[in-house]
């Protein structure tokens, strides 16, 4: 079926595999944010990882392979969710319950109340706002993976954070019966205790 | 130096108190920190064994084809 290797073909292809093996952490990290569940979501980044080498050919080396997988996986995951939608009726509501869902109890009770909150917002603000805050892609990146305007990132990114912060303040969901100060007390603790790792 | 780190603490210590705005910013500066660390926390994580042997398997496949 396939033509013949040249092998110039073989090496840029190894050079892409290597390209791919050094972002699995990064694609598993953002599958993450995504799926929510563990498993799920290491399932869709190694479908998205498949979809990217069967791909290669199209791939412009040289260009931002990170962006490109994100967005390959982004559309890998959008396209399962609409497959599933009539089956196991995904909806947003079931979405967000398997991104609380994560309960690692040795992750700091911070990470904990981060994750409930971002499962509060809306998905399309939770991804730009993870791929520009914690990606650490620029808004035409984002964008670009996105499949939309930048003008319209930045509106979603600044409005998750807003969100985000009220959610946080306001304590919208029940937890230890923890105030909302506390959590945000035990998020600003946090934050100092990581920029004095660093 | 010294005198001007002096000065600088000075400068932070005498506001009353801390703005609305300088709050607010903290508070995103913290969440921000927050969602890097969340991000990183499973970057960091090893990479399953699965996801080397699929791409081993992948290139073995193409091999055979050609």
């Amino acid at each position: 079926m396939s033509e013949p290797e040249t092998d110039s073909e073989k090496a840029r292809d190894e050079e892409f595999r290597k390209a791919l093996i050094a972002l699995i952490p990064q694609l598993r990290a953002f599958a993450r944010t995504l799926a929510g569940d563990p498993t799920a979501a290491d399932d869709l980044a190694q479908d998205a990882m498949m979809k990217a080498w069967d791909a290669r050919r199209s791939f412009e080396l040289g260009t931002n392979m990170k962006a490109w997988t994100f967005m390959i996986l982004r559309n890998q995951f959008y396209s399962e969710k609409r497959r599933s939608w009539r089956q196991t009726q995904l909806d947003q509501e079931a979405a967000e319950r398997t991104l609380v869902a994560v309960d690692d109890p040795a992750s700091p009770v911070a990470l904990d109340e981060l994750r409930m909150a971002l499962g509060g917002l809306p998905a399309e603000q939770r991804e730009a706002l993870i791929l520009v805050g914690a990606g650490g892609f620029a808004y035409e990146e984002a964008a670009e993976i996105c499949d939309c305007a930048v003008g319209t990132v930045k509106s979603r990114v600044s409005r998750a954070r807003k969100a985000l912060q009220a959610i946080l303040e306001r304590g919208d969901y029940e937890r230890d019966g923890k105030s909302a100060s506390e959590v945000m007390g035990s998020i600003l603790a946090h934050a100092e205790r990581l920029s004095g790792a660093r | 130096m010294e005198g001007a780190t002096v000065l600088s603490m000075a400068k932070k210590a005498t506001p009353k108190r801390p703005s609305a705005l300088d709050d607010a910013r903290l508070r995103q500066q913290a969440i921000g920190a927050q969602l890097r660390s969340m991000f990183e926390e499973v970057v960091n994580e090893p990479v399953p064994t699965d996801f080397l042997d699929i791409l081993r398997r992948a290139d073995s496949e193409d091999t055979d084809k050609s």
